[in-house]
């Protein structure tokens, strides 16, 4: 790995000035994406600006119908957390499967979002529930968030306060977990709010998706059977080691109806 | 290079280390705590596994100068003296390991389950240790330290 120059900003306005001052610094959150990908020398930063001890990063609280969670809360702390289990149980089920319990305690939701790795758990949730990412200078609707393979809508010195989740009627995520590293070969979150019925894809093709037939079929009749012969097509979806895109439409189907009939 | 002091097993160190050196690269290099094993390097293995604040974490997937104000804890600080943790007795007594490479990052995972959940289930324990992996005892007997080890800190009460 090579040498940096490590930071410890105490605001969050001094750790976005720290990385915008800087033509190659990183932010530091967890260090379960990153310092990976330092060691394998994918990226080399100068700077390193660990987010640890900016505070009101890591509080969870609920705001009238939605749950707040902001960017440095471990996987751990969000499956724990007697909010989120409350009110929305299928997240802290799906933190509480993210990797192993090492991984649990060190990665957070921010550093997952804004790595946006295409086999990442929590942008199923994201956009199945309709969130919206709070950074330092604006909201941005997790629509528009997930850009591509790896890339966010985030700009270079943009750092995520926090995710707003709105509460859900009815919610399930169902993966089919890698067998070594546990992230989604195929992950399915199905969602009912405010706004209706979302179906969202990870770990399939190279970003998070969703849909639009099954939301259809299942705003009309919530449950499994309507999701019968509703394919997907494989144009688009990832072939590897792990499954062939074939293989990974027929996960699709066979994970949204487990999380339908999660959802009871 | 930058001094970083690290708290290590109720004992404080302060060592010349550059910022991109692992936790686990101070602890066996600098410190020579070389209990803590590398069995891959790419975060996979778990064999690095250590306390930081009580909460088991890979070392060598966290830096260092991260770990600074933290409480470590290593295979090494388990014991009290001349007498085994209780899991450490437990992994001796039911055979939980053959050439022992993984046994720390596995005694130190499991340390953190069982303060966490008092009498933890054969399922849970499994699905625990997804981040220990162990290439020679399949498995079993492992799991089977873990729960008598769990019975020996938490004197079998649920
Ligand atoms: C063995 C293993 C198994 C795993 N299994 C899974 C799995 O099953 N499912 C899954 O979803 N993930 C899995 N992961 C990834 C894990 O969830 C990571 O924690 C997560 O992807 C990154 O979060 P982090 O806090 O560690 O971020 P870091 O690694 O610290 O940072 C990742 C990136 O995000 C940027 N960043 C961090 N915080 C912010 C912020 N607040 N604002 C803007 N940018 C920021 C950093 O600059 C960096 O580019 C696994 C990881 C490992 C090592
Ligand atoms: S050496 Fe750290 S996980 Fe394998
Ligand atoms: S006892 Fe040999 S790797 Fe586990």
């Amino acid at each position: 790995m090579k040498d940096f120059v490590f930071h410890r900003p105490s605001t969050v306005a001094e750790a976005v000035a720290m990385l915008k001052a800087r033509d190659d610094g990183k932010f530091l959150a967890g260090g379960q994406s990153l310092l990976p990908v330092l060691k394998l020398e994918l990226a080399e930063p100068t700077d390193v600006i660990s987010l640890a001890g900016v505070p009101g990063l890591r509080d969870i609280r609920v705001d009238g119908d939605r749950v707040i969670i902001g960017a440095s809360c471990t996987h751990d702390q969000v499956a724990r957390s007697a909010e989120v289990k409350a009110h929305l149980p299928a997240l802290a089920a799906l933190a509480h499967h993210i990797g192993d319990a090492q991984v649990r305690n060190r990665g957070t939701i921010g550093g997952s979002v804004a790595h946006a790795d295409p086999a990442a758990d929590y942008p199923a949730a994201l956009i199945a529930l309709g969130a919206t990412i709070k950074t330092d200078r604006r909201t941005i609707a997790a629509d528009d968030f997930f850009t591509g393979l790896f890339a966010t809508a985030l700009e270079r010195d943009e750092l995520i306060v926090a995710v707003h989740f709105p509460k859900a009627t009815r919610a399930a995520y169902a993966k089919f977990a890698h067998r070594a590293s546990k992230y989604a070969v195929v992950g399915v979150m199905v969602a009912e709010t405010a706004a209706g019925v979302r179906v969202a894809v990870t770990g399939a093709a190279g970003v998070v998706f969703r849909v639009p037939a099954m939301e259809a079929a299942l705003s009309k009749a919530f449950s499994a059977s309507s999701l019968d012969g509703i394919t997907v097509a494989t144009d688009d979806l990832n072939s590897d080691s792990e499954a062939s895109a074939e293989y990974r439409a027929h996960l699709i189907g066979v994970m949204a109806k487990r999380a339908v009939q999660a959802c009871a | 290079m930058p001094k970083l002091t690290l708290r290590v097993n109720r004992q404080t160190h302060t060592i010349d280390c550059s910022a991109s050196t692992l936790l686990v690269e101070a602890l066996r290099e600098q410190l020579r705590l070389t209990g803590t094993h590398v069995g891959c390097d790419t975060s996979q293995c778990g064999a690095c596994t250590v306390h930081v604040d009580g909460a088991s974490v890979k070392s060598c997937t966290m830096l260092a100068v991260e770990a600074e104000g933290a409480e470590i804890t290593t295979i090494e600080g388990l014991a009290d003296g001349d007498k085994l943790h209780p899991m450490q007795a437990a992994f001796q007594e039911h055979h939980g390991l053959q050439c022992g490479f993984c046994t720390p990052g596995m005694v130190m995972s499991a340390v953190d389950l069982c303060k966490r959940v008092k009498a933890p289930s054969e399922p849970e324990v499994r699905t625990w240790l997804e981040g220990n992996l162990c290439r020679c005892t399949g498995y079993h007997n492992i799991v089977k330290a873990v729960m008598a080890g769990a019975d020996g800190m938490n004197g079998g009460k649920p």
